[in-house]
């Protein structure tokens, strides 16, 4: 019998790795790819260095008003300027505190939730969703305990915005499930209930139903009962996009396996405990990406309550750029509201995209 | 015999049954609705008979008063709230055709270079659409209107192309076409060609498969196609004279005027939407597996024909449902034409119509039922073509 | 021993000479050094360990793997990038995937026509001509209408086998064509390649399936770590294996 020795492995020839192996493989394989390169390039050139001279190298980084925008480039001075009406609208300035506070509050409570070992996650979450509401409106809102009154209508800015969406999303998802499980329902009345609602409010835009809520809801309402202007429009956008939810959850819910409703009905669990602690858990860790899609899109159409007058954060902007004392700042303005959306939607989207690897247990078929 | 019988049939209470508990659970439901809906109606009507309005869609035959920027039919301002109602519905149709349009091809574009093998071009692709779709839609709106289009020169001194072509604060400026002797033939030449082309298709077709001889088909169509509306101009004479825009002293006359608002839709939403399509037609073609690019491969076909024949047909499956939803979103989108005032549908009906006349429930219905009508009306051609391309499986 | 299986077809030339083909995945060296010649109407089986470089090997002759080093030549022509010459020797040569790879979107008539109508230039009819007469020698010309979701795997890889063999090719390639495969729909397959061999194609079958060696085979090549460790006819292989390798190997898969 022979021993077979094996030869030893050797590096692959030059043209292959490297620095110039990768350019030939990436770059440069044909005519077409360098001539694509070329393309690229070019428009690399065309854009980079101006918008980096404009938005750096020839801005204008320090000063108090309109006349020290003297530089070519942008006046970064407009928005140092009006930084705290973009974050905080009208909200009066020595009250300010307490909207810090409740964005404080909001992160480190909920910073355990991120914490890997971390005992009754479940029922600290659930503690947490429900008095942080409460403690939050305390805050921004006041009338008891000591805090003054701050109208709805003097809030605005990025706060009005994150409050819009967070109300909007703490109240979608939950009405959102419940639609999509009634959409799914064995029950003929509620299934047309459900869909009904569903597809009347994804197939009218966001604009028409912020419109109905400042001329219609007043109509609907009995006379002398008046709800908040922010009230409706919030109210609004949780019905808006609970319809959305309620189809990516109803994606989920199909894509569960029969054998999973078989199983939990054979171990004698009734609709409500089958559908809590067997379906919807499965089904809701399939759907988190079009979830947090969802609530992307959410994020970005708060914008859109600029049409019923409310001060979001663009529409601050908006206002901030139509001053007369500082006119022809609107690039910079809408620059800097383009880079606050982008950090808040980009982060969402990447937590998403690592809350899928780690909850990847082996759904691939 | 009692005990006995409770003890081996056991009584049933209505409570516990399922289907007496569904039905009872339904009728609560159907009822709660009915209950609230007749509590909203009757609120509106106390509330409208206090207010002085009556209800009725009477108000549409009244004359409008206002004049409109952007008009695709005539319209003057003492025509109807009715034919205020068509022009917002043409412009809000008119915004979403072209947004389409434009957005599709750089949706296809994008949605390639993703993929593509160099690098550089993957990463561009990528870096745009991560750019793009996290931003507000009406952001972009307000960023090319506010801070692209209003800091152009004025009329005066308008940026041209080729001095036939003005770009300024007012918005694009271009030549229009105006129909002359030729205009008829022209069009009769471009059916011609049309015509030509389909049976030319066939043709190649059936002999292709009868002899297997292949035909040029893509490069004939397009000739003909140029060939023929170019020859009848030299029969018939030009089908159209261009009306040029003239720079004036303190305007621009003539042309085919775009005006800004317009523009700046246009080019947000076809920015805006194109990122998502681009991500649909990666994922729609990364769906096909390496494998049936392997299998064609193997067989000796080319790679057009591997794209073409087996690549396409079968991501086209995967993609045409998202792409549809895009479409609609995007129509939808069209309404934050409002925001800058351009003359659509929502901005015309359900702003400037509805404070005229206070009519909101009206007003408000009709231009949410328009939505919901194009809606539904695409759910429903989508849902019949998903049913015709699913694939056959056991 | 060897100079027998010399002599069945010493007049010819290779149809496939491969010398000294190297290959990487990056800095990963998975093909070493391959020296490999088949002849016209050569049955041979590559078996070994997986990752042991058998399926890239038998993918690098017709280019679905690129080889960075040595010489591959198939009926005279030798591989390069040129795309005609690619095109030329794929139209020669069949593939059998293990995942079947049939196109779902075309019936099973048309996965067989497609490539003869748009490579061979055939007509249609004369195309669906041939593609019945392989799917009767298939034994399913009972499906030519259905899709391919509509068959069992075993049918699958029939349609998979006919749709090569539409093509007219010289030399037949299979990657583990039953290893997806369901036990009893393995026989169906093997028998069809079995047939298949006895009408002298010239056939590289990567397969764990020992009994088919044993009939079917003329060489049996055994493959580790991305080199030819032994290969031999079958009888010799099995019975009398030279290196301790391939009895290490033979020991557990043949229990």
């Amino acid at each position: 019998m022979t021993i077979h020795t094996f030869k030893p492995d050797l590096p692959p020839p030059t043209i292959s790795i490297g620095a110039l192996g990768w350019l030939r493989a990436n770059l440069f394989s044909s005519w077409i790819n360098t001539l694509l390169t070329l393309v690229g390039l070019y428009l690399l050139w065309l854009i980079v260095p101006p918008v980096l001279e404009w938005a750096i190298f020839k801005a204008d980084w320090t000063g108090e008003t309109r006349a020290d925008c003297s530089r070519e480039g942008a006046c970064w001075v407009f928005i140092q300027t009006r930084f705290g009406q973009f974050m905080y609208g009208f909200y009066p300035t020595e009250l300010r505190w307490r909207v810090d506070a409740a964005a404080w509050l909001a992160i480190i409570g909920a910073a355990p939730l991120f914490l890997r070992q971390m005992p009754h996650k479940l029922r600290y979450g659930l503690g947490y969703l429900l008095v942080y509401p409460l403690l939050a409106y305390w805050l921004l809102h006041g009338g008891f305990f000591g805090l003054q009154t701050v109208p709805t209508s003097q809030w605005g800015g990025l706060m009005l915005t994150v409050v819009i969406a967070a109300v909007g999303i703490a109240g979608a998802l939950p009405l959102g499930i419940l639609l999509a499980l009634g959409r799914r329902s064995d029950m003929p009345a509620i299934r047309v209930l459900c869909v009904t609602f569903i597809e009347f409010w994804r197939g009218v835009p966001l604009i028409t139903v912020l419109f109905m809520s400042s001329v219609m809801l007043p109509l609907f309402l009995p006379e002398g009962m008046n709800l908040d202007k922010l009230l409706r429009a919030m109210l609004m956008v949780v019905f808006f996009e609970a319809a959305y939810i309620a189809e990516v959850v109803r994606g989920g819910l199909q894509a569960i396996p029969k054998g999973q409703y078989e199983a939990a009905a054979a171990m004698g669990l009734g609709y409500w405990r089958s559908t809590l602690l067997v379906i919807l858990p499965q089904a809701l860790k399939l759907v988190i990406p079009g979830i947090v899609n969802t609530f992307i899109a959410l994020f970005k159409d708060t914008s859109l309550v600029i049409i019923i007058g409310l001060f979001d954060f663009l529409n601050s902007i908006k206002r901030a750029t139509a001053d007369p004392a500082w006119l022809g700042m609107s690039t910079e303005g809408y620059v800097f509201a383009a880079l606050v959306y982008w950090m808040f939607c980009f982060g969402m989207s990447r937590y998403s995209m690592r809350l899928e690897r780690k909850l990847d247990t082996g759904h691939k078929r | 015999m009692r005990s006995i019988a409770r003890g081996t049939v056991p009584r049933r209470s209505p409570f516990t049954d399922p289907r007496i508990r569904a039905w009872v659970f339904q009728v609560l439901a159907v009822l709660a609705v009915v209950a609230f809906g007749w509590y909203l109606f009757h609120n509106t009507q106390t509330n409208l008979a206090h207010r002085g309005i009556t209800s009725g869609f009477g108000f549409l035959n009244n004359a409008a008063g206002f004049g409109i920027s952007q008009h695709l039919i005539d319209y003057s301002e003492s025509d109807t709230y009715g034919r205020v109602f068509w022009v917002g519905l043409l412009n809000t149709l008119l915004v979403s055709v072209i947004g389409i349009v434009l957005a599709t091809i750089m949706g296809f574009i994008l949605g390639v270079g993703r993929l593509s093998s160099n690098w550089l071009i993957r990463q561009l692709a990528t870096l745009y659409i991560e750019i793009f779709r996290n931003i507000p839609p009406l952001l972009l709106i307000f960023f090319v209107y506010f801070a692209v289009i209003s800091p152009l020169p004025g009329p005066r001194n308008s940026l041209s192309l080729w001095d036939v072509v003005f770009v300024n604060n007012r918005g694009v400026q271009m030549p229009a076409p105006s129909a002359v002797d030729g205009f008829w033939a022209f069009w009769l030449a471009l059916l011609v060609a049309l015509v030509a082309v389909v049976v030319l298709n066939r043709w190649a077709r059936a002999r292709r498969h009868a002899t297997g001889r292949m035909f040029p088909v893509f490069w004939t169509s397009l000739g003909l196609f140029l060939a023929i509306p170019w020859l009848m101009t030299f029969i018939a004479g030009a089908p159209f004279t261009w009306e040029v825009p003239e720079l004036q002293r303190f305007n621009i006359r003539g042309g085919w005027v775009v005006i800004p608002e317009l523009v700046s839709i246009v080019v947000a939403l076809s920015v805006y939407t194109a990122a998502f399509i681009g991500e649909t037609v990666r994922s729609g073609i990364q769906s096909v597996s390496h494998g049936q690019t392997e299998a064609a491969a193997s067989l000796g076909l080319r790679p057009g024909q591997v794209l073409r024949l087996v690549i396409v047909p079968q991501a086209l499956r995967v993609i045409v449902p998202p792409l549809t939803s895009q479409y609609l979103n995007l129509a939808k989108n069209s309404s934050l034409a409002a925001a800058i005032g351009y003359p659509d549908m929502v901005s015309l009906f359900a702003g400037t119509v509805l404070n005229q006349t206070g009519q909101a429930i009206e007003t408000m219905a009709i231009t949410m039922s328009v939505y919901l009508a194009i809606s539904i009306s695409i759910s429903l051609l989508m849902n019949w073509y998903n049913k015709r391309i699913a694939l056959i499986e056991r | 021993m060897s100079d027998s299986v010399a002599q069945a077809g010493q007049a010819s030339e290779p149809v496939i000479r491969m010398q000294g083909v190297h290959k990487w995945f990056g800095q990963f060296h998975v093909l070493k050094d391959i020296n490999l010649s088949v002849r016209q109407g050569e049955r041979i089986v590559l078996c070994g360990p997986s990752g042991s470089g058998k399926s890239t090997t038998i993918r690098c002759l017709n280019r679905l793997e690129e080889h960075q080093q040595g010489r591959i030549v198939i009926n005279g022509v030798e591989l390069t990038s040129d795309l005609k010459q690619i095109e030329a020797i794929r139209s020669e040569v069949g593939m059998v995937f293990q995942h079947f790879n049939l196109f779902p979107h075309l019936t099973v008539l048309q996965n067989c026509t497609l490539a003869p109508m748009w490579v061979r230039k055939l007509p249609r009819r004369q195309a669906e001509e041939v593609a019945m007469h392989y799917l009767e020698r298939v034994r399913i010309p009972e499906q030519a209408n259905k899709f391919p979701g509509q068959l069992s795997g075993g049918q699958q890889q029939r349609v998979a086998i006919a749709r090569a063999l539409c093509m007219k090719p010289k030399i037949m390639l299979f990657d583990e064509p039953t290893s997806a495969l369901d036990p009893e729909m393995v026989k169906e397959v093997l028998d069809t390649m079995v047939s298949l061999a006895e009408s002298g194609m010239t056939m590289l079958c990567v397969t764990h399936e020992m009994g088919f060696a044993r009939t079917v085979a003329d060489r049996v090549i055994f493959m580790d770590k991305g080199e030819i460790v032994e290969q031999a006819e079958p009888e010799v292989f099995f019975t009398n294996p030279v290196n301790d390798r391939t009895k290490l190997f033979l020991s557990q898969i043949l229990h």
